[in-house]
């Protein structure tokens, strides 16, 4: 059976870590599964875990009064859902929820952020996977604001 | 005094500039300002376009504007999908059927479809981009056992802008083909992605060394999906893009739809990345 840190291996946040930092970090991590429409983060809440998607979807949502829950975002496997565990306040800007069966690798934010300051080498290498992985998400929302599929664009 | 009219002497460019009428026998809606018009000659026919390929569409006393073909079927019908966002456009998607246009064509090279017979093909279409694709998506599905893995991403604006959205769910249904939908923005009754088109490279699966890529749409969209293909590990030869530019007379003539050292007209619109993708980083151009 695989251990937290073999599944961290496989996820592209961590590869290229060597073994002893993957068991590191794996000690905060441990297997979870939702089922479709399971709310897994809740906009204002308390921020304590992030997640590596193993398999499965989950949308990103943000209430709009008038409109309901406007989807800004879906992420699949491989990616990571939760930023906010990172930053003070410690508190989540949106709501997330399963739209399929999901398994991911949760991680205790807490004890995440207390193992990076203990070994700032760690805390440098996963701020840098965690501002490219933020990078490509800012990416992502500077196309749809370019508004790339509108009038004019082709035929 | 009497003048002779000077004729070109080559009779074939001459020809290729001359509109043959077709009439508009079929009309359908696909999305608020996008219309498929199904067309047949009144007498004389053009020769049948290949995926990829373009025709001028002339609507007669407004202008001319080039559309690629959106459907290939048996026979001289023709089938182009049009956004009306010009004048000429919104007067060819105003058209009734019984109204006669102006067709010039084919032009233009193609996708290149028996080519990548053998090897897994990845078509990513954005917005009215998936009207060039859909006749490739036609025949690797009509050929699917030519082809090995055959994924089809789709972006839209929003679900209501998905044109062909009918057609695009009958082929997810169909699991023939693997395809993904995704939208800029979506309320939670949108099952599919949510997202630009580019973000969805890294979550299909791709055997860099065996998959050739077609790719369709606003040209921001192509510099941002090739980037993501080719991080993927395909090569710039593999990658295939539809090039949009102010075709005129589609014989590489008159130099309008000029890119660089290249006539998209007749040496595109279908052009590989490793050609195209260098002219796309120069702002001159």
């Amino acid at each position: 059976m695989k251990t937290i840190a073999d599944l961290l291996a496989e996820e592209s946040l961590f590869q290229g870590l060597d073994k002893v930092t993957l068991e590191f970090v794996a000690g905060c991590g441990r297997n979870v599964h939702f089922s479709p429409e399971d709310r897994i983060l809740t906009e204002g809440e308390a921020a304590n875990t992030f997640y590596v998607l193993r398999s499965g979807s989950v949308a990103l949502s943000f209430f709009v009064p008038g409109r309901g829950g406007v989807v800004i975002d879906t992420l699949g496997q491989g990616e990571v859902l939760g930023w906010s565990w990172l930053f003070e306040p410690y508190r989540w800007q949106f709501d997330a929820e399963a739209r399929e069966e999901v398994a991911a690798v949760a991680f205790d934010g807490a004890c995440l952020r207390a193992k990076c300051e203990t070994d700032p080498h760690l805390g440098y290498v996963l701020t840098q996977r965690f501002a490219k992985v933020i990078l490509g998400r800012l990416q992502s929302v500077r196309l749809r604001v370019l508004d790339v599929y509108g009038a004019g664009a082709t035929d | 005094m009497s003048m002779a009219l000077a004729l070109p002497t080559d009779t074939r460019a001459a020809d290729a500039m001359v509109p043959v009428p077709y009439r508009v026998v079929g009309r359908a809606r696909e999305t608020a300002d996008t219309i498929t018009l199904t067309l047949e000659p009144v007498e004389k026919a053009i020769a049948t376009p290949v995926p990829g390929q373009f025709n001028m569409l002339y609507a007669f006393g407004v202008g001319e504007v080039p559309i690629s073909v959106s459907a290939i079927d048996a026979g001289h019908r023709l089938r182009h999908t049009v956004r009306g966002v010009g004048a000429v456009s919104q007067q060819l998607c105003a058209s009734e059927a019984g109204t006669v246009i102006g067709v010039r064509g084919p032009f233009g090279t193609d996708w290149g479809v028996e080519s990548a017979m053998g090897s897994d093909v990845l078509v990513v279409a954005g917005g009215i981009g998936l009207a060039p694709l859909r006749p490739v998506v036609h025949e690797l599905l009509r050929s699917r056992r030519r082809f090995r893995r055959v994924t089809v991403l789709v972006g839209a604006r929003a679900p209501e802008e998905i044109v062909f959205r009918g057609e695009v769910a009958s082929w997810q249904a169909s699991a023939r083909i693997t395809v993904r939908t995704t939208v800029d923005y979506a309320t939670a009754a949108w099952k599919g992605d949510v997202g630009v088109v580019p973000t969805l490279i890294e979550r299909v699966t791709i055997d860099p060394e065996v998959t050739t890529v077609m790719i369709c749409g606003p040209e921001v969209m192509l510099r941002f999906t090739a980037a993501e293909v080719l991080g993927r590990g395909i090569a710039a030869e593999r990658v295939r893009v539809s090039m949009e530019r102010n075709m005129q007379c589609g014989i590489g003539r008159c130099g309008h739809c000029q890119l660089g050292p290249v006539l998209v007209c007749t040496q595109g619109p279908v052009l590989p990345w490793s050609r195209v993708g260098p002219l796309l980083a120069r702002r001159e151009l």
